[in-house]
C-alpha cells in the first residue's frame, strides 16, 4: 500500500538579481540617493542605465508540482542551475518558497552537507550529539542508536578526541554517519557521496538503499554522478530551468538527460567559430575557433575508430606576461566521465620555465590517435591555462561540451577489434600488445 | 488525493505570511538542542581560552576598580551611601549579563549563516542558548559579588540586603528577555547591513552611560528622570541594588512600566527575527 507523503503544488521560487542590498548601509543609502537624484546606481553590478528601478528577477523553480510516495526513493537530475538544490532547501526548510507549498507526513532530515555543525574543539562523542540535535533528533534517540553510529563511521578509538585532529576523512564519515542514523522518514540528500575513499561510498550507497529498501522510508536524492542515480532511485525527475521536464522510471530519465545534454552540443558539431563579443574566455585569452578534422585536413564530424581526430583550435591572447597550455578532455556523451585527459605539449623545457606568450592569434592542434577511441558520440573539454600554477586555478578559458563529434566501427580489421566481428561498444580500444602461449 | 487526506498532512512549508510564526511547542522539542549549544558555547570558551572561567571573574573585578577609581576618586559621584566598589560592581555584575546577551543575539544570523543555511531548527534555539550560557557566567559573577557582600557587611558598612532577594531569578529573566528582544531585533539588521554590528559595541557602551551603572537613579536631575526610564535596564540596576544593598529610587509603577517595555521588546524581537529568518539564506 503505498501513501502520498510529500506533494509538492505549484511551487515556485524567486531570487532577485542584483539589487538586493550591498551588504552595507553606507552603501545602500549611497544607491538610494543616487537613484532619488536620478542618477546611475554607483554600486550596481550590471551596468543598468534605467532608473534604478529594473531589478533582474530569475524563477529558480517554476511551478514544480510533483507527488512522492512513501518508500520511493526519487533521484533529482539535472544541470548546473536547473533548481535542484533550490528545491532541496526549500524541503529542507532552509529557505522559503515565493509561491505554492509542499505538504509532507513524517519528519524531514535533510542532508545537504555533512558535519553541519560540527565543532572542531568538541570531541567526536559530543559531535554526535551536537548533530544529531541540530537535525532533529533528542538525546535519548541519539544514546540508543551512538554505537551504531561509531561502527558505521569506523571511528571508535578516536571517539573521545577532539574533532580537530581528525582526518578530513574521518569528520565526513562521522558527518554521514550521524545523519544516516536520524530515523527520519524522508530524507533529503545533495551530493553527500561524492566524499570519502571508495569503500566508504560503497558502504554509504548501501546504507541509503538499506534505509529505503529495508525501512520503507522515502530518499530525496540529488546527484551528477548517474551511477549512483542509477543504483539507488526507483524513479528520477529531470529538472530543466526550474521545471520538470522528464518524471519516470530512473533509466529513462536519465537517457533523455545524457541526450539533451549531448543534443547542446550537436548543434556544434564540426567547426563553431567566435567574435569577440561572444568568445570564451577572459580578458588575458579568448577562444576563437575549434574544429573537428580529418587526417587530410578536412573539417568533419564523423570518424572511424581506426581514423585519427584532429582537433584544430585558434585563440588570441590579448594580455601578455602569461605562461600557456591547454588542456583537452574527452568523454562520451553516454556517461559524464571524462575517459581522457591530455595536456599539451609541454615537454619543451622544464614545467614553468617557458617564456610568457606575447599577444597575437595562436593555433593548436591536438591529435587523436586513431585506435584509441571505440565507437559512439564524443564530447571535447578545452582548457586553457597558465603554467606553473594548476590547471584549476589559473583557468584563462574553460569552455566545457564545446564541440562534438561521432566515431563509427566499420569493422575494419586493421583495430583493436582485429577480426572479431560483434560490436564492441562505446569504450576506449587501443591496441594493446598480445601474446599467448601455451604452457 | 481526497480532500480529507489533507488534514494529515505533519508539515506545510508555503511562503511567508502572517505576523507571529514561532511555535512554541516546536521549541520544546528542541530542548536538547538549546542545552547542546549551551553545552558547546560553555566548554570551547572553557578550552579555547587560556584563562578559561576566570576572565568571568577578571573582567568585571577590573572594570569595577576603574570605575571605583574614576567615577568614585576622581570625579567624586555619590554612591547612595553605599561602599563605592560594592556600588558598582553591583552595576557591572548586572550589565555585563545583559549586554553580553545583546552583543551575542545580535550575530545570530551572521555567526551562525552556515549552519542556518544547511540544516532547518527553530533558529529561535540560539538567542534562548545565549540567555541560558550567559547566566553561568553571570552566577560566577554574583558570587563574587555575594563575597564582596558579605565582606563589607560583616566590615559594617551600611547596606541592608533586603527579602527581594528571592525575586533574583525574575530579575535575571527580566534581562534575558529584554536583551534577546533587542538583540533579535538588531539581528535582523545585522543580516542585511553588516557594519551595524561594528556600531553595536558604541551603542551599548552608550546604553551604560544611560543606565544607572556608574551613578545612582537618585542623583538623576529630575528632568531627565523620565529619560533614564524609558531604559528598562534602569529598573533591573535599580531592582537588583534595591534587592541586595537595601537603597533604591524606583516606584513600583516604575518597574512594571519597565517590565511591561521589556516584554514589547521581546515580542516585537520574535516577529521581526520570524520574518528575516524564513528568507536570511536568500540575501547572504
Amino acid at each position: 500500500m503505498s501513501t502520498t507523503v510529500i506533494k509538492i503544488e505549484n511551487l515556485h521560487k524567486e531570487y532577485r538579481l542584483g539589487v538586493i542590498g550591498h551588504g552595507t548601509l553606507y552603501r545602500d543609502l549611497q544607491s538610494w540617493c543616487a537613484t532619488a537624484m536620478g542618477k546611475e546606481d554607483p554600486n550596481s553590478l550590471i551596468g543598468h542605465t534605467g532608473k534604478g528601478k529594473v531589478r533582474d528577477r530569475i524563477l529558480a523553480l517554476n511551478d514544480i508540482n510533483l507527488e512522492i510516495e512513501n518508500g520511493e526513493v526519487l533521484g533529482i537530475i539535472g544541470a548546473n542551475g536547473a533548481g535542484k538544490s533550490t528545491l532541496l532547501k526549500i524541503l529542507s526548510r532552509v529557505t522559503a518558497p515565493t509561491k505554492g507549498s509542499i505538504k509532507a507526513k513524517g519528519r524531514i532530515a535533510s542532508l545537504l552537507e555533512v558535519g553541519t555543525g560540527f565543532h572542531t574543539e568538541l570531541t567526536g562523542r559530543e559531535n554526535i550529539y551536537l548533530n544529531g540535535a541540530i537535525n532533529g533528533m533528542n538525546r535519548k534517540e541519539v544514546s540508543r542508536k551512538l554505537d551504531e553510529i561509531v561502527d558505521f563511521a569506523g571511528v571508535e578509538q578516536f571517539i573521545d578526541t577532539p574533532v580537530k585532529r581528525y582526518s578530513s576523512g574521518m569528520h565526513v564519515r562521522l558527518g554521514f554517519a550521524v545523519a544516516a542514523h536520524l530515523d527520519p522518514d524522508i530524507l533529503v540528500v545533495d551530493e553527500v557521496l561524492a566524499v570519502g575513499d571508495a569503500s566508504f561510498r560503497k558502504k554509504a550507497v548501501n546504507k541509503m538503499k538499506d534505509v529505503s529498501k529495508g525501512e520503507g522510508r522515502t530518499v530525496l536524492f540529488v546527484s551528477h554522478n548517474m551511477e549512483s542515480i542509477k543504483n539507488l532511485c526507483t524513479r528520477a525527475v529531470l529538472l530543466k530551468e526550474g521545471k520538470v521536464i522528464n518524471n519516470g522510471p530512473t533509466e529513462e530519465v536519465i537517457e533523455r538527460y545524457l541526450t539533451s545534454v549531448s543534443d547542446d552540443v550537436n548543434k556544434y558539431a564540426g567547426e563553431r567559430t567566435w567574435n569577440m563579443d561572444n568568445a570564451p574566455g577572459n580578458d588575458v585569452v579568448r577562444l576563437m575557433a575549434i574544429r573537428t578534422k580529418n587526417e587530410k585536413g578536412e573539417v568533419c564530424s564523423e570518424f572511424d575508430v581506426t581514423e585519427p581526430v584532429l582537433i584544430e583550435f585558434g585563440y588570441r591572447v590579448l594580455k601578455e606576461g602569461h605562461q600557456i597550455a591547454s588542456i583537452i578532455e574527452v568523454s562520451f556523451a553516454n556517461s559524464n566521465q571524462v575517459a581522457i585527459r591530455a595536456v599539451d605539449d609541454y615537454s619543451r623545457g622544464p614545467w614553468g620555465k617557458q617564456p610568457a606568450v606575447k599577444t597575437g592569434f595562436y593555433n593548436s592542434t591536438c591529435k587523436i590517435p586513431g585506435n584509441l577511441l571505440g565507437e559512439g558520440h564524443i564530447i571535447i573539454n578545452l582548457r586553457i591555462f597558465s603554467p606553473p600554477f594548476a590547471a584549476n586555478l589559473s583557468e584563462q578559458v574553460k569552455a566545457l561540451n564545446i564541440i562534438s563529434f561521432t566515431t563509427t566501427d566499420s569493422m575494419a580489421t586493421n583495430g583493436s577489434r582485429g577480426s572479431y566481428p560483434y560490436p564492441l561498444g562505446e569504450a576506449l580500444r587501443p591496441k594493446l600488445d598480445w601474446q599467448t602461449t601455451r604452457g | 488525493m481526497d480532500s480529507k487526506d489533507t488534514n494529515k498532512w505533519d508539515l506545510y512549508i508555503k511562503p511567508k505570511s502572517g505576523w507571529f510564526n514561532i511555535e512554541i511547542g516546536e521549541i520544546f522539542r528542541y530542548k536538547d538542542l538549546i542545552l547542546l549549544f549551551v553545552k558547546r558555547d560553555f566548554v570551547t570558551f572553557y578550552k579555547q581560552t587560556i584563562l578559561g572561567p576566570l576572565w568571568y571573574i577578571i573582567q568585571p573585578l577590573f572594570n569595577t576598580l576603574v570605575f571605583t577609581f574614576i567615577f568614585g576618586k576622581v570625579a567624586k559621584i555619590p554612591t547612595d551611601g553605599l561602599p563605592p566598589f560594592l556600588f558598582y560592581l553591583s552595576g557591572t555584575v548586572v550589565w555585563s549579563y545583559f549586554s553580553h546577551c545583546l552583543n551575542e543575539t545580535s550575530n545570530t544570523f551572521t555567526t551562525n549563516a552556515e549552519v542556518f543555511g544547511k540544516v532547518y531548527f527553530p533558529r529561535i534555539a540560539v538567542p534562548i542558548s545565549v540567555a541560558l550560557t550567559a547566566v553561568f557566567q553571570f552566577l560566577i559573577q554574583f558570587a563574587i559579588f555575594l563575597g564582596f557582600l558579605s565582606y563589607f557587611w560583616y566590615k559594617g558598612s551600611n547596606i541592608n540586603p533586603t527579602i527581594y532577594i528571592i525575586t533574583l531569578p525574575l530579575i535575571v529573566l527580566h534581562m534575558a528577555i529584554l536583551s534577546i528582544g533587542f538583540g533579535m531585533m538588531i539581528s535582523a539588521l545585522t543580516a542585511k547591513y553588516r557594519d551595524l554590528a561594528f556600531a553595536m559595541s558604541f551603542m551599548i557602551q552608550l546604553w551604560m552611560y544611560l543606565t544607572p551603572i556608574v551613578y545612582p537613579l537618585s542623583q538623576v536631575p529630575e528632568k531627565y528622570r523620565l529619560f533614564i526610564l524609558i531604559n528598562p535596564m534602569t529598573a533591573v540596576v535599580e531592582s537588583f541594588r534595591g534587592a541586595f544593598l537595601g537603597v533604591n529610587s524606583i516606584t513600583p509603577q516604575e518597574l512594571l512600566f519597565s517590565i511591561f517595555l521589556s516584554i514589547l521588546f521581546f515580542i516585537s524581537g520574535i516577529v521581526i527575527f520570524s520574518r528575516v529568518e524564513r528568507t536570511f539564506m536568500d540575501t547572504v
